[in-house]
């Protein structure tokens, strides 16, 4: 019975509160994103954004949720109920679901797994069913439409992202997570006898394929200019007119937690994760963490104010964008990379 | 070994399950719904034998990529389902047939494998252990060495698939007007714009 216990009982206990954990906090930082986005937003457009619910507006996330639970859902008469209430439901359990191998510090992970990379790949590539289902469920013209234009937008943005990984791969050799952060540690600053600091991360030595990860990463998680499958000057809210109440607010949630895995994806990729910018002593004593959560909300930042101010695309323009200039450039850098490292002998 | 065995009979009987749901079900998006969770299923058991790397590409490329071309497809179209499946005994021996086969061949590679030892032997040997080497660079070793011909092969029969796809359905169509992206980055305002000077009272 000790044994029991001791092999199973407990490490399953540890492992689930570790998840609770990290969906705690995850979902918290999600709520104070939600606002930051709107903020940004609305400093752009020089309104002063949400700032009645607490001081500055900061509970502003939170008094919305409270009304989305407690609204009515309303379920169209003609739709697939099944299929309708589970599309949320998957889109937001496959979004979270990515988080159990992101290294928030070094040993911050719940599940180190030696294929990391390729759990997340694959887990994303499936969120594009949450949108499929809620749009064919919901038996209408303008979800149908969405739910198609978001499934080629997908599929076509997974490719450049997927050729972008393989060239962090080929300067990483191994395709857990925390390697990939920790390879950062030397790069190219060091090479060029500069003591370790951000320039040694893969954003400068890899910089067209930070340039192209950054926006398949805008079109893979629809957000503008990149929105057709929710463009509401077309669309109405395209897969997503027909939601309401607690289903609407769980696909938003999803697309929240995507949005905020692909900032964290490009941190571990390109911004050397939980390293600190300079290798000095007052920065290294700073735990990771912070630098981890700083660096991706920079790059959310540049999320929010590419929302802003960058126009939507029309719909062939997106298509262009994805196979014929994405692609191949991708693919080239993907050749010329493995060149360069089998050239110089630099590869891990 | 005990969560092992109550895992893999529960991703074997899920999967099972689900792919008599595929062939069952009287939607047909239900059906490559069904088939979604197949796959999943197929890939927790590749996970429990060690196959890591093998059960996230089984995800990234018939759950992400292959199955939502499926779903793509059924979605839009208008099928009669009665009509469907009126005819479905027909084809009963043909499947029958192609299930005899593959029951065969199944059989042969496990009675060969059990009955002499040596055949498993042999076949383990190019494998490490996964604690040694991981799944992704003991595939690279042999697929990029031993194989690389018909690694190359491969690649190009899908190409030339892809090409064959593409050659079927291009149409040029003409009277569209197209959008050319270099031309429109390359106009000056010599090129785009014409100053008039025109007189009060005369027009153009």
């Amino acid at each position: 019975m000790d044994a029991f216990v001791s092999t199973y009982v407990w490490p399953a206990a540890i492992m689930i509160g570790q998840s609770l954990l990290l969906l705690v906090a995850l979902l918290i930082f999600i709520a104070y994103i939600l606002l930051a986005d709107r903020k940004i937003w609305a400093a752009v457009q020089l309104r002063r954004g949400p700032n009645v619910v607490g001081p500055w507006g900061l509970f502003q996330s939170f008094a919305d949720l409270l009304k989305f639970v407690f609204k009515e859902p309303v379920i169209p008469a003609t739709a697939n109920k099944v299929i309708f209430l589970l599309a949320p439901l998957v889109s937001v359990t496959l979004a979270l679901a990515t988080w159990a191998v992101v290294p928030l510090n070094d040993g911050w992970v719940i599940a180190n797994i030696n294929v990391g990379i390729l759990y997340i790949f694959a887990i994303s590539s499936l969120e594009v069913y949450g949108i499929i289902m809620g749009g064919w469920a919901s038996n209408s013209k303008y979800p149908f439409l969405g739910a198609l234009r978001s499934a080629a937008q997908m599929v076509s943005y997974e490719v450049s992202i997927g050729f972008v990984i393989v060239t962090v791969l080929l300067c990483v050799g191994s395709l857990n997570l925390t390697d990939i952060v920790n390879s950062q540690h030397d790069g190219l600053g060091t090479r060029l006898g500069l003591p370790a600091s951000f320039l040694d991360w893969h954003w400068l030595s890899l910089f067209p394929m930070f340039i192209v990860f950054f926006i398949s990463a805008l079109a893979e998680t629809n957000r503008p200019p990149f929105d057709l499958p929710e463009a509401e000057s077309e669309l109405v809210a395209g897969f997503m007119v027909e939601y309401g109440s607690t289903p609407y607010m769980m696909f938003m949630l999803g697309e929240y937690a995507a949005i905020c895995l692909m900032c964290a994806l490009t941190t571990i990729l390109f911004l050397g994760g939980w390293l600190p910018p300079v290798d000095v002593w007052f920065l290294n004593w700073v735990p990771g963490i912070v630098w981890f959560v700083l660096k991706a909300g920079f790059v959310f930042f540049m999320f929010a104010m590419v929302k802003a101010f960058v126009p939507r695309y029309r719909y062939d323009q997106l298509m262009r964008l994805g196979w014929k200039v994405f692609l191949p450039i991708s693919l080239a850098m993907v050749v010329i990379v493995a060149f360069v490292l089998k050239l110089t002998g630099w590869s891990a | 070994m005990g969560l092992q065995a109550l895992f893999f009979y529960l991703f074997a009987f899920v999967a099972v399950a689900s792919a008599f749901m595929v062939i069952a079900s009287r939607n047909p998006v239900y059906s490559v719904l069904f088939l979604i969770l197949t796959f999943f299923n197929s890939a927790g058991l590749f996970l429990l034998t060690g196959a890591e790397f093998l059960a996230m590409i089984l995800l990234v490329v018939y759950v992400g990529a292959v199955a939502v071309l499926f779903l793509f497809v059924v979605m839009m179209l208008d099928i009669d389902f009665a009509e469907l499946r009126a005819g479905a005994l027909e084809y009963a021996p043909v499947g029958a047939l192609i299930g005899v086969i593959l029951a065969i061949e199944l059989i042969i590679v496990i009675g060969g494998s059990t009955l002499s030892p040596e055949i498993a032997a042999s076949a383990a040997v190019p494998i490490p252990p996964v604690t040694e080497r991981t799944n992704t660079a003991a595939l690279g070793d042999v697929l990029y060495t031993n194989y690389v011909y018909f690694f190359q092969l491969a690649g190009l029969v899908l190409l030339v698939a892809m090409i064959g796809a593409i050659v079927l359905t291009l149409r040029h169509r003409e009277h569209i007007k197209r959008q050319d992206i270099s031309r429109q980055v390359a106009r000056t305002p010599e090129t785009a714009v014409e100053v008039v000077k025109v007189k009060p009272g005369q027009g153009i």
